[in-house]
């Protein structure tokens, strides 16, 4: 039994829409009925935290007390409790005063980083699975080793390489370490989704003439897509989520918005959770509209993958 | 595989640049990291010796570093346990198709967008010890709910604090486990599901007897994931709670070490959490090797 | 067809690449203008930030030929600009000044050689008649002095409200005489149904107060004696004060770890909680609130610490090796001088290190700080960086949070011998 490669295998090349998602019975016996009320439940326990977001953003710091804490806003965002005090927008607009340089900054490093990791770890991948050469399994374990170490255990000399290269504390050193640190799981990632590309293809290039990178421009980067979709979108997520790089490498006036946002929901001297809730939900936004808008494809590509 | 360095000199050196760039930025430095780890550099200054396992020597037998090692091991044991059941549950909930799956899955699998620094700043209200009139977040809900007996300290417990910052990592990554259960379920030939039920199977003994059984890749493939993640922890820590003693887990400690100058600690701290995870890694990677092998 | 989808993927990359290249540096050095100082601090924000805004415009008055770049770096109460400080000087490329807390805290620096000698720099100014002779004496080490502070602060406050008291039927305005009178007072204040007669919140707020304790119980001579070994951790003046700083916190709210320092000052504003030890900085707190000195909430010494100042200051240093010497020293002409110090105190909520400053000029409690500070005993904060360097100091932070969850008075006590000892060597 082949072990599953883990996470997240990539679709084969089909019809973007085609999951097997076997047809609903519609038989509603009671065994049914439970198990849409216990679905249901979850949602709403799941959702719990996003409403608390939501309603603590839009409410005043006044009004953000214990006995109220679950409670809707009792005024409207537009309304202070005292007469030019502040308000629940003031929340919004100061945590995206907060938040907004940091936002750019980050699309800077995120789109990037998600770009150029795919693309290197598909020609990776390429060259491990179907255009293979001695000992590529070897050369596989080996990068693939990278992407489950504990960053810590490079972080103090990476900060001292840092250090005497004389590298900035922005975006621009963040992006390098992303993309190197991204490379081994891109790299997994094709390497699984190109193992259903069948090995005739290649055969067929071969004989026509064509070299490897050919090959790979006209035959296999077309086919490619689906694994695009999820690398870029893993890619994106971790490098704009990613905290522990940035809190080493970079500062708050040249780092990206998890650092923004945790000097936002900490740094404060006294503190306001309606402005950290808001600033949480801004930087949140990106990704959410990514699962929101892609999430379909990305999970296509995780559940139909090379499981056997 | 055809012989020659004209059909394996490109594909190798087309992989070359991430070979050299891994090479250096992995395992060089993991390299440099061990060096300093036996050193006695404690300070700003530069100079320091060679002091073989000494620092080792000495956390091992700190009573701080073994509380973080014990926070940690429960981290990761309530954090393993909750994804994996949720996710599994989820998963053959969803296995059978229901309407609006995608509804669903989508709702169960969004959490792991947002950011462990995102989540941290609502987690930490969710997660507020204070109790009774003062009580605010999940406290406060358990009190107007009538269930006043369920307030508790959260992380501020003595011993099973660690269990409730797992809980916002289970909120994050069940979906991620169930999206992987639920490829295996699907995975699960239709024809085995078919010969199954012509033998008379009833459902219940079909999950048991065949489903299951052909989900233990998936299984093992989700436990290292997840148990890889968890020895990573550093940002909800630090969203939660900052770094204080009752949470402090070892990527913490080395944050404080780091910032009080004292590099050979730290990269001690670093070095033997490189080990605790290598004991999951290698395995499962020397597993994989093998099985590629196998396949050719 | 395909050509072109590799071509475009390629060219989105490479101009990303581009764009990142293009973000501009967050820090600008220009060394080619010789008369500009670098000031590096973590004065990003709130009313630090309102400080450091006042000051530069008393720089510009005196100094208009020197243009003032601020590199202050925001986030984590200091550490963020603390770990980006640490990099600079390794990597010899140092600021021409910077903010650290005077005292202990430059420890580092100095064992580093990263720091210079200002002992001439204060004979030359008058710092030596300016400030008071016990602060001298703790900003002294080995003979030499390696900043200049800009403001003080007072860690040995208590914070009282006024009506919670009263209610109780104590009387607001006379501290209590030591701990034992204290803690009797606060048994009281619980006997009449207040739950949290005393607030407390995370980690450092708990080494605030037991290093209240521990002076209020060895008395200032020997609580400086800790620092440098002639006091040891293992004596009776050290067990009394674990013991009483235990009984301390069975008076304290429930969620205090990890809760921040001014959400358990909050509970003071709110009449939730009797007492607050808390540095002045809180002022802000209850200005914010709209309360009144006297009427809604008053100070005190630490019951037991009367007489004594614990001092943290906010201080300027000279890098060794800092690219505009000159203009550096101008800098901290500035801030040392009386109409620097009072801009910066008045804005940002602390008092001059001068003994010269007009009390007057100042809000109620500032004008108490005032007295206190030329008339009292001065010794420096552990829990602010002037008593102890960082490494002893984050050791010291771990012990007493664990006895917060333990109660082991034993086992604190071990773990501050052996932090001593790590540190002294």
């Amino acid at each position: 039994m082949t072990v599953t490669e883990e996470a997240p295998p990539a679709a084969r090349p089909q019809p973007a829409s085609g999951l097997r998602t076997p047809k609903p019975v519609r038989r509603f016996t009671m065994g049914r009925t439970l198990k849409y009320a216990l679905l249901i439940v979850f949602v709403f326990v799941v959702l719990i935290p996003v409403y608390v977001l939501i309603v603590t953003s839009f409410k005043p710091p006044a009004d953000v007390t214990a006995s109220t804490s679950w409670g809707l806003p009792v005024r409207w965002p537009w309304e202070s409790v005292a007469p030019g005090g502040p308000t629940g927008f003031d929340n919004w607009t100061g945590a995206w005063t907060a938040l907004a340089p940091a936002l750019g900054r980050t699309f800077l490093l995120a789109i990037p980083a998600a770009l150029i990791s795919s693309f290197i770890g598909a020609m990776n991948g390429f060259v491990l699975s179907r255009w293979r050469f001695p000992h590529a399994d070897i050369v596989f374990t080996f990068i693939l080793f990278g992407m489950f170490i504990p960053y810590q255990a490079i972080m103090t000399p990476l900060v001292q390489m840092k250090t005497s290269l004389g590298l900035p504390s922005d975006i621009s050193t963040l992006l390098m370490v992303h993309i190197i640190y991204g490379l081994p799981i891109c790299t997994l990632i094709f390497r699984n989704y190109y193992v259903s590309i069948p090995m005739e293809l290649m055969e067929a290039s071969r004989m026509d003439g064509a070299g490897m990178l050919r090959t790979f421009a006209s035959i296999v980067l077309p086919l490619s897509v689906p694994g695009f979709v999820v690398t870029i979108i893993w890619q994106f997520t971790n490098a704009w989520n990613d905290f522990l790089f940035a809190m080493f490498l970079s500062d708050t006036g040249g780092g990206p918005v998890s650092l923004a946002l945790n000097n936002l929901a900490q740094g404060a001297q006294l503190a306001n959770y309606g402005t950290a809730m808001a600033g949480a939900l801004i930087a949140s936004l990106p990704t959410l509209l990514v699962y929101i808008i892609l999430g379909k494809y990305f999970i296509g590509g995780l559940m139909s993958g090379s499981v056997k | 595989m055809r012989k020659g360095v004209r059909n394996w000199g490109p594909p190798l050196l087309l992989v070359s640049p991430t070979i050299i760039i891994l090479g250096i930025f992995v395992y060089g430095l993991i390299a440099a990291n061990i060096q300093v780890s036996t050193t006695n550099r404690h300070s700003l200054s530069p100079e320091s010796d060679f002091v073989g396992l000494e620092n080792y020597v000495a956390l091992l037998n700190e009573d701080r570093f073994l509380h973080s090692l014990f926070n940690l091991v429960m981290f990761t044991v309530v954090f393993i346990a909750g994804t994996m059941l949720f996710g599994f549950i989820w998963a053959w909930m969803l296995d059978k198709g229901v309407s609006a799956e995608g509804i669903f899955r989508s709702v169960y699998l969004f959490p792991m967008a947002i950011s462990f620094v995102a989540s941290g700043v609502v987690w930490r209200w969710l997660l507020n010890s204070a109790e009774g009139d003062r009580a605010s977040g999940l406290n406060r809900i358990f009190e107007s709910l009538g269930l006043g007996f369920l307030q508790n300290a959260w992380w501020n417990e003595p011993i099973w604090g660690m269990a409730a910052i797992a809980m916002p990592a289970i909120w994050q990554l069940s979906g991620y486990v169930m999206a992987l259960f639920l490829a295996g379920f699907r995975g699960v030939p239709q024809e085995l599901r078919e010969a199954a039920r012509m033998d008379g199977a009833s459902e219940w003994k079909l999950y048991r007897y065949v489903v299951f059984p052909q989900l233990s890749p998936i299984a093992l493939s989700a436990l290292i994931i997840v148990s890889h993640m968890s020895l990573k922890v550093f940002d909800l820590i630090m969203s939660i709670t900052g770094s204080i003693y009752q949470t402090e887990v070892p990527a913490t400690y080395m944050w404080v070490t780091l910032t009080s100058n004292d590099y050979a600690k730290s990269a001690t701290i670093a070095t033997i959490l490189l080990l605790l995870a290598s004991l999951f890694i290698i395995p499962y990677l020397i597993q994989t090797w093998r099985s590629e092998k196998a396949n050719r | 067809m395909r050509k072109r989808r590799l071509s475009l993927i390629a060219g989105v990359a490479l101009a990303g690449l581009t764009l990142a290249g293009c973000s501009p540096a967050s820090e600008s050095t220009d060394t080619a203008n010789a008369d500009q100082v670098e000031v590096f601090t973590w004065w990003a924000s709130g009313s630090e930030k309102v400080g450091l805004d006042a000051l530069v415009g008393v720089f510009n008055e005196q100094y208009p030929d020197v243009e003032f770049n601020n590199a202050a770096v925001a986030g984590g109460a200091g550490s963020n600009a603390k770990a980006a400080l640490a990099s600079r000087l390794e990597a010899n490329n140092p600021p021409d000044t910077f903010q650290a807390h005077a005292g202990a805290e430059l420890t580092d620096y100095v064992a580093a050689g990263q720091l210079q000698d200002l002992s001439s720099f204060y004979a030359d100014n008058g710092l030596n008649e300016a400030f008071p002779a016990t602060l001298i004496d703790q900003l002294t080490s080995d003979g030499k002095i390696y900043s200049v502070p800009s403001n003080i602060h007072r860690a040995n406050v208590t914070w009282v409200n006024i009506s919670v008291l009263e209610d109780a039927g104590i009387d607001p305005t006379v501290a209590p005489a030591d701990m034992d009178a204290w803690i009797a007072d606060l048994q009281k204040l619980k006997d009449s149904g207040v739950s949290t007669p005393l607030s407390l919140g995370t980690e450092w707020t708990q080494m605030q107060l037991l290093e209240n304790v521990l002076i209020a119980d060895l008395g200032a001579e020997d609580y400086s004696g800790l620092w440098d070994g002639t006091t040891p951790w293992d004596g009776p003046g050290v067990a009394t004060a674990v013991d009483h700083y235990g009984q301390l916190l069975d008076f304290v709210n429930s969620d205090y770890v990890g809760l921040d320092w001014d959400a358990a000052m909050q509970l003071v504003l709110d009449g939730n909680a009797g007492y607050n030890v808390m540095g002045d900085w809180a002022e802000a707190a209850f200005a914010q609130a709209g309360q009144t000195y006297d009427t809604e909430y008053t100070t005190w010494a630490t019951p037991g610490t009367d007489g004594i100042f614990d001092f943290l200051a906010d201080s300027f240093t000279l890098p060794v090796g800092a690219p505009h010497e000159t203009a550096a020293i101008d800098w901290l002409k500035t801030i040392s001088s009386a109409d620097g110090q009072k801009a910066f105190n008045i804005a940002k909520g602390s008092i001059p290190a001068r003994t010269d400053a007009v009390a007057a000029d100042y809000p109620a409690y500032q004008q108490t700080a005032i007295k206190s500070f030329s008339e009292d005993t001065v010794v420096s904060s552990l829990a602010h960086g002037a008593a102890a360097p960082g490494s002893w100091s984050a050791d010291l932070s771990s012990a007493i949070g664990k006895f917060g969850s333990d109660r082991d008075g034993d086992a604190l006590i071990s773990a501050m011998v052996a932090a001593a000892s790590s540190a002294l060597g």
